[in-house]
């Protein structure tokens, strides 16, 4: 099979660096082995919440020359701060055409909350999520939070808790979704997902709806637990308009609804624009001749290999076996990068499991312009995306979504200029 | 180093991050299936301590391999199922499962009387009977009996394929043997076209897919070794082995070693469907030569749907260029969801109304689309959307060779 460009990893670096090179005209295909870490997302991207010592970031375009400093091999290092900025804003519009809508901005921080109820900085939010633009700031007054009957992946205390320390009002509402559902039945795998299922049934929905309405008395926000909108993404501002106040959804354990139907969103576009997308494959094969890969087999494909003029690796970290851990190594197992890592096994941990992890920055070794590097040499045609790339820190600097959109870009339009 | 797991599946590798149970069409309709998470891995560690904790709502499970496809950690999650529900299950198949399930000597039955067996699946009063005393869903609507089998006019016809320069051999399923004719005619239509000849294997069973679902291990056993020897013996006299049903392949390639026990490795690279072997042909090896085809240029606007198990095969690139290749078609490829019939699965009355709504959104996205027809690989898939929709569903291979001049 050929394309101009095959994509192995199929998450949110993947999807982006995809989507760029298919809108300029390039075919590509993706082989992703199984569904993204995207599942887990928090409803938002984040760009730099804190710099290696510990600042706290408030203008993450501002702190680039400090991260240049203090972490001189950080992908946004490499990206520089002119590119940062474009690419930042491409990020954000490639999304909005996949029909993501986010709010935020790479010039300023917004803040977010976790399910913990936990504030955090970040740069894009899902724009349905409660987020506020200072630390815990919210116009509102009396609030209701909502949660469902035997749903256990959401904790609607955490949010009570910190919104009346707040000094709101906080009416806890719970809805029992058997009844509402009609369902006879115990809906034993009660998940974000399942429910989100039951909404997406009109039925359904009107039913909770008129429910809702008459329990909210004068609230003037309402808090839903983010299981709404797999299928479709405005069932929260039709909510709104129903009850004539503000919805907006908060945070819960996986899966995560709104990661999933960005997942869903970004393979759509990426199709509509003619891509080929392969899921459930794995790259067993990787051929290179001198400083170049020139094809790849796959499980599923067997003895047709799958042939490109470029290559961009965006296979993910640990929990996406992007990398792998051996007892005293860490490799990529699809094509056997160089890996930046500390040989010294002992210092790949430390015992607190919320201390920084040197584990986290390990990851495939690139040059300036995110080109892999094996057995030392530039390897030309296979760019590094993503949460494969080392260097970063992605919880402890908060930066992990945004180095994989950027870097996804970064490859993209390198990829197209070198067309030119 | 030695293995702790005792067991012969890679439960292990789950990491409990849930992803499965997303992409589960049965869990999304039936809260009573556990799910493949907790079915699959969570359970399997219990089996292993002690098989009463085997549940039987496991009997859910369609075996559509979507979790297997979605799980990030390649465990095999559909197999932990399958095997778990053949070695622990305390249910006995009944009289309905026989025979749904052994479609060879149903097949072989019917044919001889295919019109009057037509006729009497269509009436009510059978469907009554069927569904009251066997338990079969009234609603459905059953495939029809050819009167001439697939396999008798390839007799027929055995010297005029010999005549071709090359040759391969088509397992052609029972699907085409009894139902439908008329798919294999039309692979023999476009091998000859380039140049092949086609032939039976030596000897071809069942599948067996349905036999595994229903819990007949031994006979499935039995008829898979059967079909091993005779695919050796194609393979030794370098033929190549297609087919036209995705679920026959999925079930020579991966059911056989994974679920059976049955050891297929020489032979499962040679084991393909038809338009993977179309496509090697014309764009690996370039022993096909497209530009030598005749098409009748007819403008089609048609949608396809993905078989769940052409997608664990991976394989469903190769039925879109095949499509590709018709000059002047319009071709939508419908959104990644299950029809709901999972072969016997749907037939059955406990079933009905869950694979029904299993495959909703499908039915919906086809009705709203404005389609001459819907393409789909697998024959199942093709009750199932012909008998929930108001289209027809037309294999790959048939709409190619339908558009050959």
């Amino acid at each position: 099979m050929i394309f101009d460009t095959v994509i192995i990893g199929g998450g949110s670096s993947g999807l982006t660096c995809g989507i760029r090179l298919q809108e300029a005209g390039k075919k590509c295909v993706i082989i992703s082995s199984g569904q993204s870490a995207l599942h887990f997302s928090s409803g938002s991207f984040d760009l730099l919440n804190a710099l290696p010592d510990g600042t706290k970031v408030t203008n993450p375009i501002d702190a680039l020359k400090e991260l240049k400093a203090q972490n001189p091999k950080h992908p946004y290092t490499k990206i520089g701060e002119e590119k940062f900025a474009h690419l930042a804003q491409e990020a954000q519009r490639l999304l909005a055409d996949a029909k993501i809508q986010t709010v935020g901005s790479y010039h300023a921080n917004h803040y977010r909350l976790t399910p913990f109820a936990i504030t955090k900085p970040t740069w894009l939010t899902m724009a349905d999520y409660v987020y506020a633009e200072q630390p815990d700031t919210f116009s509102w007054k009396n609030i209701s939070i909502i949660n469902f009957t035997a749903y256990l992946d959401f904790h609607p205390n955490f949010f009570a808790d910190k919104f009346r320390r707040m000094g709101m009002s906080v009416r806890e509402i719970e809805i029992d979704l058997a009844t509402i559902a009609n369902n006879k039945n115990n809906l034993s795998e009660m998940r974000s997902t399942n429910i989100a299922r039951l909404f997406d049934n009109g039925k359904t929905f009107a039913n909770f709806a008129n429910i809702l309405k008459s329990k909210i008395e004068k609230s003037d926000a309402v808090l839903l637990p983010a299981c709404l909108g797999l299928e479709h993404a405005d069932i929260v501002d039709t909510l709104s308009n129903i009850l004539g106040v503000t919805v907006k959804l908060l945070p819960t354990f996986p899966p995560s609804v709104s990661g999933i139907r960005s997942q869903y969103l970004l393979k759509q576009r990426f199709m509509e624009l003619g891509g080929t997308y392969m899921l459930g494959d794995t790259v067993n094969k990787v051929e290179f001749e001198g400083n170049q890969v020139t094809k790849i087999y796959t499980v599923n494909h067997n003895d047709i290999p799958l042939r490109g003029e470029q290559y961009v690796l965006c296979s993910g970290s640990f929990f996406s076996q992007g990398l792998v851990a051996l007892p005293n190594d860490i490799i990529d197992p699809i094509c056997g990068l160089d890996i930046d890592y500390i040989s010294d096994r002992k210092q790949w941990f430390a015992d607190d499991t919320f201390d920084k992890q040197n584990y986290e920055s390990f990851g495939i070794k690139t040059n300036e312009h995110f080109l892999a590097i094996k057995d030392q040499k530039t390897i030309d045609n296979l760019h590094v995306c993503g949460a494969s790339l080392g260097g970063f820190n992605a919880l402890k600097d908060g930066c992990g979504g945004g180095a994989s959109l950027l870097t996804a870009l970064y490859a993209a339009e390198e990829i197209l200029g070198n067309k030119k | 180093m030695e293995s702790i797991n005792k067991s012969d599946n890679n439960f292990e590798q789950c990491l409990k991050c849930t992803i499965c149970t997303v992409y589960c069409p049965v869990l999304a309709v039936n809260p009573q299936f556990p799910g493949p998470k907790h079915g699959g891995p969570d359970q399997e560690r219990l089996r292993l301590k002690m098989p009463s904790f085997y549940d039987e709502a496991n009997k859910y499970c369609m075996n559509c391999k979507r979790c297997e496809v979605a799980c990030p950690s390649n465990v095999r999650i559909g197999d932990i199922i399958q095997k778990a529900k053949l070695k622990y299950s305390r249910h006995r198949p009944s009289v309905r499962d026989f025979f749904l399930s052994h479609t060879d000597l149903v097949g072989t039955l019917s044919s001889p009387f295919a019109p009057l067996v037509n006729k009497a699946l269509g009436w009510n009063v059978t469907k009554q009977i069927l569904d009251g005393v066997l338990k079969v869903d009234r609603h459905r609507t059953f495939p029809k009996y050819s009167h001439e089998k697939f396999t008798s006019w390839m007799k027929k016809h055995a010297d005029e394929q010999k005549q071709y320069p090359h040759q391969l051999c088509y397992f052609h399923g029972c699907y085409v043997n009894y139902n439908f004719p008329d798919l294999g005619k039309d692979l023999v239509r476009i091998m000859n076209a380039f140049g092949y000849g086609v032939e039976l294997l030596e000897e071809e069973k069942c599948c067996g897919v349905a036999l595994i679902s229903n819990g007949f291990v031994g006979q499935a056993r039995k008829q898979a070794e059967t079909n091993l020897k005779s695919i050796r013996k194609a393979v030794s006299q370098e033929k190549a082995v297609i087919l036209t049903s995705s679920t026959c392949a999925m079930t020579l390639r991966d059911e056989y070693p994974h679920v059976l026990n049955l050891d297929n490795k020489d032979v499962r690279d040679h084991i393909e469907i038809a338009t993977r072997f179309i496509y090697r042909m014309i764009h690996e090896t370039k022993a096909f030569d497209v530009s030598k085809l005749k098409f009748r240029n007819r403008p089609l606007k048609i949608a396809y749907h993905t078989p769940c198990h052409l997608e664990k095969l991976g394989w469903e690139y190769y039925s879109l260029e095949l499509l590709r290749l018709i000059p002047n078609i319009n071709l939508t490829v419908l959104k990644p969801n299950c029809c709901g019939i999972g072969g016997t699965y749907g037939f059955k009355k406990e079933n009905y109304e869950n694979a029904q709504k299993i495959g909703a959104p499908l039915f919906k996205e086809i009705e709203e689309g404005d389609f001459d027809f819907i393409v789909s690989d697998c024959e199942t898939c093709k009750w199932q959307i012909e008998m929930s929709t108001s289209k027809k569903c037309i294999h790959p291979i048939s709409v190619f060779a339908q558009a050959l001049d």
